[in-house]
């Protein structure tokens, strides 16, 4: 059975833990700036909602990349970006309609959420449960998957 | 069912490939009139700059890919015989076909400029080019690129890079007209300026005169350039005029498809570059000339090859990216704007950040952006999710920059 991220808004209390163990996992340092999963602020409402790719079956990302160096993991079912192959056009950022997938200056190569092969480490750093990694029909993706059908193509020729 | 592809880009690829899931049995030849496996064009700025060797533009890394499922076949196709049902190539073969795709993309129009045919003039559009241009691309090499578009300035990064002597010949008043509006395109100019390129706008190449050892480009103004190596990037033109003669009927020079991807006559389809297909912001057919929507229209296509009437397109967004030295600038759908629709911009002059969103009542209809990358992709999610933004578009007049939350209120009440 997969799993995937489950997330809930509620819970989160903007503490940051995630991107900070989320950074530290990829990018081997704690700077929230390079972390996949990112908090977003509501300042009126005194909400934060933690936001980051759900792995979603339409994988606009992986239909966009011109070299084939986007893949699914067949164990994970998570998009994963092969950096040797990635030529770094950009393309899948544009592509993917959540604005999950982001260009690394420093490295010339695009980034997303692989949940860490497994074991994402911000449901483990996460204290509240905002986030957790569950079996994938119980998170409930549909609600932010749902516009997609929409205008998708490709969902119906597949 | 045998279906024939020509065209063995990424639109042909894709088509190719989903026709196989669809109808296993079915027999897929695809025809393509280049000697290499298929690659993918968009790789070849990175070939330039030998970050990829050629087999990294490889549309399908494994040799094996296509096995015996998808028949890849060397031709040049020629014409078509509606009644008859088959494909003409140049050899004489003929092709039988019960369902029929073209996508054949499209090539770069050369300029109609005296001495364009000359030795040191090329386009950068085929491996083959691509071969061409490194073999004569080394630092301090002064190459002259006409065309500051999409392609132009694509290529633009990868010569430089090179530590060419670029001088850049666009006839619009800014770079990438027809995807940066003023503010962003001026901008583009700026920077590439102060990067030592030279960037004439507003400029015409009038000649150019070849001598042995170089070409001399004349510019209008009296200007004129002194070059090893000419790169003319001044527009493209769909592969369809293989066409001409039969029923099938062409728009703006691409194949004129419906929302099946079907052309006017039942049976043939097409794709990708070669294809005036929906476009979905204005509604209206048009060739966006993009890699997402090849790939898209091979989909579709494959899709109603099998079994007409399954898939309906729901039309393309134009979207484009650009790094330039550095410099990222992105598009969408209708970043000029419509009627009665409303704006927001943000300008960081000195530190070349820019934002221009554009809204149609509340729902946001195209963007332009320089020097931002993390999140761009919520562009597209807003814009093709149609969503209205309600209290949040006040709040995106206010500060545009505040996407990403307008999109989380919009999509999960946030
Ligand atoms: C240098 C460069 C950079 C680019 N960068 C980007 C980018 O960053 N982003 C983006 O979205 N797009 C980019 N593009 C555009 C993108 O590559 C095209 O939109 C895409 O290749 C279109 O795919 P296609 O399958 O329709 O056509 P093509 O890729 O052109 O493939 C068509 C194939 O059909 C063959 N063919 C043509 N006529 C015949 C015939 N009569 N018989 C048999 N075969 C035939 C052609 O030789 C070719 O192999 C770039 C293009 C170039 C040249
Ligand atoms: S940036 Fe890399 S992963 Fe993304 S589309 Fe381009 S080559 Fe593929």
């Amino acid at each position: 059975m997969l799993r995937s991220l489950n997330i809930n808004p509620d819970k989160c209390t903007g503490c940051l833990q995630c991107e900070m163990a989320c950074s530290f996992e990829n990018e081997g340092v704690f700077n929230p700036a390079k972390s996949r999963i990112k908090i977003f602020t509501f300042h009126d409402e005194g909400r934060f909602v933690p936001y980051t790719c759900t792995q979603c079956d339409e994988a606009w990302c992986l239909h966009a990349c011109p070299v084939e160096a986007i893949r699914m993991n067949r164990e994970t079912g998570a998009m994963e970006i092969l950096d040797s192959v990635c030529v770094g056009c950009k393309v899948c950022t544009i592509a993917c309609p959540f604005g999950t997938v982001n260009y690394n200056q420093t490295t010339g190569k695009v980034i997303k959420c692989d949940l860490c092969g497994g074991d994402p480490q911000c449901a483990q750093a996460c204290p509240t449960e905002a986030i957790t990694y569950v079996d994938a029909d119980a998170t409930g993706l549909e609600k932010m998957r749902a516009w997609a059908s929409k205008t998708d193509n490709q969902a119906h020729a597949n | 069912m045998t279906y024939v592809i020509v065209g063995s880009g990424p639109a042909g690829v894709v088509a190719a490939e989903t026709i196989c899931k669809l109808d296993p049995n079915g027999q897929v030849v695809m025809v393509g009139d280049e000697p290499d496996p298929p690659y993918s064009r968009m790789a070849i700025p990175y070939l330039l700059i030998n970050n990829i060797d050629e087999q990294g533009t490889y549309l399908r890394k494994d040799p094996e890919h296509f096995g015996n499922a998808i028949k890849h076949v060397h031709g040049v196709a020629e014409s078509v015989d509606a009644e008859a049902k088959t494909l003409i190539l140049a050899d004489g073969r003929k092709l039988d076909y019960e369902a029929l795709l073209v996508s054949t993309g499209s090539r770069p129009i050369l300029p109609p400029v005296p001495g364009i045919d000359g030795e040191r003039v090329t386009t950068c559009w085929t491996l083959e080019d691509a071969r061409k241009i490194t073999a004569t691309l080394k630092p301090d090499a002064s190459v002259v690129l006409i065309g500051a578009g999409f392609i132009g300035c694509i290529i633009l990064e990868a010569l430089v890079s090179s530590g060419a002597n670029l001088t850049v010949v666009e006839m619009g008043d800014r770079m990438v007209p027809r995807m940066l509006d003023e503010t962003s395109g001026g901008l583009l100019k700026k920077w590439c300026q102060e990067k030592g390129v030279n960037v004439m706008t507003s400029a015409q190449v009038e000649s150019i005169d070849h001598h042995s050892d170089k070409a001399v480009v004349k510019i209008s103004n009296d200007r004129h350039v002194e070059a090893e190596l000419v790169i003319s990037a001044a527009g493209v033109r769909a592969n369809a005029d293989f066409l001409e003669g039969t029923e099938i009927e062409l728009k703006n020079g691409a194949v004129a498809v419906d929302r099946y991807m079907c052309s006017s006559v039942p049976g043939i389809y097409a794709a990708g570059d070669a294809a005036c297909g929906l476009d979905f912001s204005t509604s209206d057919y048009s060739v966006q000339a993009i890699q997402p929507t090849a790939v898209e229209h091979g989909r579709v296509a494959a899709a109603n090859m099998v079994r007409h009437g399954s898939v309906l397109h729901q039309g393309c967004i134009n979207m484009n990216v650009l790094d330039t030295i550095g410099l990222v600038s992105v598009s969408y759908g209708q970043w000029q704007g419509v009627e009665g629709g409303d704006h927001a911009a943000l300008l960081d002059r000195d530190r070349f950040r820019y934002i221009n969103l554009q809204f149609d009542g509340d729902t946001l209809v195209g963007a332009n952006t320089l020097g931002i990358t993390q999140h761009i992709g919520i562009l597209r999610g807003l814009i093709q999710g149609q969503f209205k933004l309600g209290k949040w578009k006040q709040r995106l007049m206010d500060n545009p920059m505040q996407l990403m939350e307008a999109y989380l209120a919009a999509t999960q009440g946030a």
